[in-house]
């Protein structure tokens, strides 16, 4: 029997804080997320034909569509139209796949939280794994992309890491509050899907800030937490620029600040998940 | 109440004789479904509705003022009729809810023998399968490589091993989950009427293990619909219907009480 030094005791009274229980608890699960994200990618592998390539080819396919319509109507005077659109979807479907696959995790499989116990925010965790893993995998036709019509790569590509932290922790953020309302209410999930599409309409992703009009501009563009976010994407890949220091503080607040409510909202409700179910 | 004065006393007696720890202790126990009277499932109707005034929840009570202590070593039995709470009990042990009201303490590390395959997923072979399933026990990738051989021995599937989980017949999935399931070292196990599974060679394998657990000296409540397995097994046992206890001592006595009830 293993030694009684370590017998673990539950008490379910004894409640320290849900986050901070919940953030123990993913960190000793982690091996269960690796095991998640790695059955993401291996059924999607292993279904389709093409499996992996998709990942790269579907932003890939979008990008060259937007650019053959619109890059005279959106791209304003942007040299490089082809890789502005496809930077932006890239750092744009992370987003929105990782919050989706995180609430549709949930919803279908939460049936499993009923059976046995894993960290509620599993789900939301490994969500976010596989979409960081499309979004590594996404960049090589990026850099082809640019390679290909000449825009420049330059060495500031190094400050990647930073701006895909920030991706990171506001989809995990928006992904747990989505997933644990869409607990409730079946509608949630599609009203979030809606709501995606008209976020993205309103997030430069496709046009460029330039061709907004004076009077939308500061309103679109400061009250959207995704602006700051894409732009800071965009600037070490696309602009090839340092990323400025305000645009970093402002992203990286946005980020914590997501997360933070994220976290708390949905550990303090995740006791009731296995009762709903 | 008798039921709980038995409890008491028994209790007491059992710790003075044995010197023996409590490593389940359930006080107070309550589990509530809060159910519409009505399905809503959409935020709109639900909106609609509170604002007619129509929602009506109804309390569900699948577990009410339960009170149980299980000693170390123990083998437990837990019977009643369906839909009397059995599930509900265990799933409280195994951490998957939490009490509405009321405290649950459990001392040691937990196997749940209560849903196998929990995660099985068809698309992936067994073998990746077996990884999965162990990761959501809470094992690391360490112990499930030093784990897989014997998990495989035991279910006999090696020649399947590396095929897509959805052409297993559902005998092989559940012999396979349950290999996963059982290869463990716990201090307490919870069994869900488990052992109807398979084969007769399987259900004598499945036998053996579970007779090997206690002999360990781990603590065992099991759940069965068939008295013989109760009787043969355990020790003590507890009576549950419509979410209440309503005996709790030696196995012979509740699963008399038991028989009695269903007779009338």
């Amino acid at each position: 029997m293993k030694d009684t030094n370590q017998t673990p005791i539950y008490d379910s009274a004894r409640q320290g804080t849900a986050a901070w229980d919940e953030l123990q608890a993913i960190i000793k699960y982690r091996y269960l997320i690796v095991q998640f994200v790695r059955r993401d990618i291996l059924t999607r592998y292993k279904r389709s034909s093409l499996g992996v390539a998709w990942t790269m080819l579907n932003p890939l396919g979008t990008m060259l569509i937007l650019t053959l319509v619109f890059s005279r109507a959106f791209g304003g005077s942007q040299e490089g139209y082809a890789a502005y659109v496809l930077s932006g979807l890239i750092a744009w479907n992370f987003f929105a796949q990782s919050t989706n696959a995180a609430m549709l995790h949930l919803v279908w499989g939460g049936s499993l939280l009923r059976k046995i116990y894993i960290p509620r925010t599993s789900f939301a965790v490994s969500a976010l794994g596989t979409g960081l893993i499309n979004l590594l995998l996404s960049l090589i036709p990026l850099v082809i992309v640019m390679l290909i019509i000449r825009v420049p790569i330059r060495w500031t590509i190094i400050f990647i890491p930073i701006p895909i932290l920030f991706l990171a922790m506001f989809a995990l953020g928006i992904g747990l509050l989505v997933s644990a309302m869409a607990m409730y209410y079946a509608d949630v999930a599609e009203m979030y899907q809606i709501g995606l599409t008209a976020w993205m309409y309103l997030s430069p992703v496709i046009w460029s800030p330039e061709i907004l009009p004076e009077l939308y501009r500061s309103w679109i563009i400061r009250l959207n937490p995704m602006y700051y976010l894409i732009e800071l994407f965009r600037m070490p890949i696309y602009y090839g620029e340092v990323p400025d220091l305000s645009l970093v503080l402002i992203s990286a607040g946005i980020a914590t600040f997501t997360l933070f409510v994220g976290w708390m909202y949905f550990t303090g409700r995740s006791d009731e998940f296995a009762y709903r179910v | 109440m008798s039921s709980h004065i038995v409890s008491e006393s028994l209790t007491e007696s059992i710790e003075e004789e044995t010197g023996l720890e409590e490593v389940i202790q359930l006080q107070d126990v309550g589990v509530r479904y809060r159910v519409a009277s009505e399905s809503v499932s959409t935020f709109k109707e639900y909106m609609i509705r509170r604002f007619q005034g129509e929602i009506k929840m109804r309390d569900f009570w699948a577990l009410h003022e339960v009170n149980l202590n299980i000693f170390a070593g123990e083998m437990f039995g837990l019977i009643g009729p369906n839909g009397a709470g059995k599930s509900t009990l265990l799933k409280l042990v195994a951490r998957v809810m939490r009490p509405t009201k009321g405290r649950v303490i459990v001392k040691g590390r937990v196997a749940p023998l209560i849903e196998f395959g929990a995660g099985f997923h068809p698309d992936l072979t067994g073998r990746e399968n077996i990884f999965l399933n162990g990761a959501l026990l809470g094992f690391t990738n360490e112990e499930m490589q030093e784990k897989f051989d014997r998990i495989v021995d035991f279910a006999e599937l090696w020649d399947f091993i590396d095929v897509p989980l959805r052409n297993y017949s559902s005998g092989m999935s559940a012999r396979l989950g349950f290999a996963v399931a059982t290869d463990v070292e716990p201090d307490i196990l919870i069994v869900d009427e488990i052992l109807s599974v398979g084969d007769e060679s399987f259900q004598r394998k499945s036998f053996e293990r579970m007779t090997k657990f206690r002999d360990m000296g781990a603590t065992i409540i099991l759940v069965s619909h068939i008295m013989e397995t109760i009787t043969t097994l355990c020790h003590r046992a507890a009576l549950i219907d419509q979410g209440h206890i309503q005996l709790i001592g030696e196995v012979d006595e509740v699963v008399e009480s038991y028989r009695g009830s269903q007779n009338e």
